[in-house]
């Protein structure tokens, strides 16, 4: 469960969120929608830790622990995991080598067995086949000269080995083909079950199509400003956001 | 926010891993320099009169030239005649492992040399060089059967006489620069190599130097020579005891390729750095350099340095065979107060010579790393060929990295690249690893490993394992 209370923050002397309250029950998909600016990308690099941003007010819990007060990495071993919306490029670095680090640095503070390269080969080979990619990925460069749906299925991949609890997925249906939505989807429906949540953040109606949402939440301006079934996305995608904060 | 992490502090307090010194009785000559103490070294040697006189020769000239001042380094002076010239465990040589002193068996195993089994094991032959007398060589009789001639200088000079005084000196000469005269008068000891006709080298060599007397300066002399058609891959390895004052180090070493011949020679680099205030550490002024002195020969340099207060090292290749080819991949890493001021120099002298030149520089904490690079392509160097590139990375913001590329190009059918690059680690790259599990340091190791992929790959596999572990433990603490 990850229960966000009134949650301020801000990037040197600009607030940004503004006070967000959300809570995602364990085993629920929730949807946050919300025009360019709201401060949806900043939520999920607050809710991951990466430095730059100031939290003024507020508290995060996920499983009860107050996360705010762990480092990236200790967050990413309690179990989330954050697919970026502009995936990062690292030069030199093969994604099969990144992968086996970041999964057995998980493993190792989880207190589970480190994985031996036949054993990660074996399962990313599997994770490779589910999401329809070409093994040739293991090999490239992280993100390095990947097309921008490329990219976003290298975080799918990331995601189906980390085995996240709880995953902040920005944007990750922008860029992708019709194929690769649904591929991707299926990936994300895959992972839903009992101990799994997920906050999906897109502008489309059309991923919800294929990950339907438990709830949808409206983020501008800094707040959530309104909250419904997955029948709201649909009202959003006819009406626009105008209105929204009013209503 | 992330209050689990160590501080820059905390991680700059760890221990120099290998800080630990040898409790052997040294037998030590005065203090100083003079000609007596050449005199000294050399009859201690039991050595020929010319080799006598050419360390003379060497001492004269050192006395009249003047140590340099243009690289981007700085130190307080240094007394010559406050360090030791000769210093060495107090037995005799042994002749097997079970006459080697126990004490520094254990110190090699703390290192990890692979001196006995393992060594089998890795199929690496040691000619484990300790202060300035080899004390142990293995595997002898293997690369003997092939032709090999793997040895202690100083026992070359005793069972290879000729070879020794032809090629001693000849790539180079004693009046080259000042630590390789100094080098040339005191050298104490070192590897000799000879591959002859059409021999592939049957295994790697190996030799792993350590600094571990008090104040004692060390004068390694290596020389390598592969006739016609020969091969080596020669590795160097070196790690030091921590000490509080700085340790002078003045190596050289000649490599000579004939018609056919290729060399390759990789250094992982791992002195004593100083502390994070940049108290002690070694100063390491080294001279190395290969002549490609036949058709189609070649010789490779492959050097990861992150060890040593202050590195002055520019290994070099004198192409003088038609197509020859010279390579020089280096990684540099500085943290805290290092210097390191390093490079190459490719003088093409023959037709349709090639050289390609791989710098990867990194910079952390408050040092400085310098790339000083020279190609000379000489007016019959017709069709000659040079790429260099030359990439910085900054950790921090109180480090400096430079790029300092000399070209003259006196022939108008050569071509001449110059590629340079400085870039910084960017926090979205941190940020990004450590969203997926892995610490700041792992991720700071994973990036730079990355930056330096083109260099480690020439590395033998097991030095390259070596060599990563090196770079992340030399960056420790280097991210805040
Ligand atoms: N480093 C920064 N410095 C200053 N302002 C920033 C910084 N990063 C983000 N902002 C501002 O914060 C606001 C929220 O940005 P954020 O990226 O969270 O929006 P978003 O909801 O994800 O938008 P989009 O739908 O376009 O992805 C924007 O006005 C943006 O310009
Ligand atoms: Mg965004």
């Amino acid at each position: 469960m990850l229960e966000i209370k009134n949650l301020r923050a801000r990037i040197g002397e600009k607030e940004i969120l503004k006070g967000i309250d959300l809570t995602v029950p364990t085993g629920e998909i929730h949807a946050i929608m919300g025009p360019n600016g709201a401060g949806k990308s900043t939520l999920s690099y607050v809710l991951s830790g990466r430095d730059g941003y100031e939290v003024t007010e507020g508290e995060v819990l996920y499983n009860g622990v107050n996360i705010l007060e762990l480092a990236p990495e200790d967050r990413a071993a309690a179990g989330m995991f954050l697919a970026f919306q502009y995936p990062v490029e690292l030069p030199g670095v093969g994604n099969a080598n990144f992968l086996r680090t970041a999964l057995n640095a998980v493993r190792r503070k989880r207190g589970e067995p480190e994985l031996d390269a036949v054993a990660f080969l074996k399962s990313a080979r599997a994770a490779i086949k589910s999401l329809q990619m070409n093994e040739d990925f293991l090999k490239r460069n992280v993100n390095v000269g990947f097309s921008g749906g490329e990219k976003k299925r290298n975080e799918m991949l990331q995601m189906a080995l980390l085995k996240p609890g709880l995953a902040i997925l920005d944007e990750t249906d922008s860029g992708l083909d019709i194929d690769a939505l649904r591929i991707v989807s299926e990936g994300v429906n895959a992972l839903r079950g009992p101990s799994f949540s997920a906050l999906v953040i897109t502008h489309y109606q059309r991923l919800l199509d294929h990950i339907v949402p438990d709830m949808v939440h409206v983020l501008a301006g800094g707040r959530i400003v309104r909250s419904g079934p997955k029948e709201l996305a649909l009202e959003l995608e006819a009406r626009g956001y105008a209105g929204v904060e009013a209503a | 926010m992330s209050d689990t992490q160590l501080t820059p502090e905390e991680l700059a307090g760890q221990k120099y891993k290998y800080g630990f010194t040898t409790d052997i009785a040294m037998e030590e000559f005065p203090k100083g320099l003079s000609e007596e103490i050449v005199r000294l070294i050399s009859a201690k040697k039991q050595e020929p009169e010319w080799l006598l006189e050419w360390r003379l020769k060497a001492y004269r000239l050192w006395c009249e030239s003047e140590e340099p001042h243009w690289a981007h380094i700085h130190h307080p002076p240094i007394n010559y005649q406050d360090y030791y010239y000769y210093a060495a465990p107090a037995k005799a040589a042994p002749k097997s492992l079970d006459e080697v002193d126990p004490e520094l068996l254990k110190t090699y195993e703390k290192l990890g040399i692979p001196l006995n089994e393992r060594a089998a094991l890795a199929g690496v032959a040691v000619d484990a060089v300790f202060d300035s007398v080899s004390v142990a060589t293995t595997f002898r009789e293997t690369l003997a059967k092939a032709g090999v001639i793997f040895c202690p200088i100083s026992e070359a000079v005793r069972e290879h006489p000729e070879l020794v005084r032809k090629y001693l000196g000849s790539v180079v000469p004693q009046s080259d620069n000042y630590f390789a005269a100094l080098n040339s008068a005191v050298f104490s000891d070192g590897s000799f190599v000879y591959i002859p006709k059409g021999v592939r080298c049957p295994m790697e060599l190996s030799t792993y130097f350590r600094i571990n007397a008090r104040n004692t300066g060390q004068f390694e002399r290596t020389l390598i020579i592969a006739d016609e058609g020969a091969y080596v891959s020669y590795l160097e390895g070196c790690t030091a005891p921590q000490r509080d004052e700085n340790q002078l180090h003045a190596a050289v070493v000649e490599l000579v390729a004939m018609n056919d011949a290729t060399i390759k020679y990789s250094t992982v680099q791992n002195w004593y750095p100083g502390d994070a205030e940049g108290r002690g550490g070694i100063y390491n002024f080294v001279t190395k350099r290969g002549a490609c002195r036949g058709r189609n020969s070649k010789i490779s340099w492959t050097q990861v340095e992150t060890g040593s207060a202050i590195t002055w090292k520019y290994p070099s290749c004198i192409l003088q065979g038609e197509n020859s080819v010279g390579e020089f991949y280096s990684v540099a890493v500085t943290n805290h107060h290092q210097q390191a001021d390093t490079g190459t120099k490719m003088i093409h002298i023959g037709k349709n010579t090639r050289s390609t030149i791989i710098s990867k520089g990194i910079s952390a904490g408050k040092s400085n790393n310098t790339y000083r690079g020279l190609v000379r392509i000489l007016p019959a160097a017709s069709g000659a060929r040079n790429f260099t590139q030359c990439d910085s990375l900054l950790i921090g913001e109180e480090c400096g990295a430079h790029t300092v590329p000399y070209i003259e190009n006196r022939n108008l059918t050569s071509k001449v690249e110059h590629e340079a690059t400085t870039s910084k680690i960017a926090e979205d790259q941190l940020f990004y690893c450590r969203s997926r599990g892995l610490s700041q340091e792992d991720a700071v190791g994973l990036i730079v490993n990355g930056f330096c992929k083109d260099v480690l790959k020439e590395l033998p596999m097991e030095f390259a394992v070596e060599a990563q572990k090196l770079l992340s433990v030399s960056l420790e603490g280097s991210v805040g």
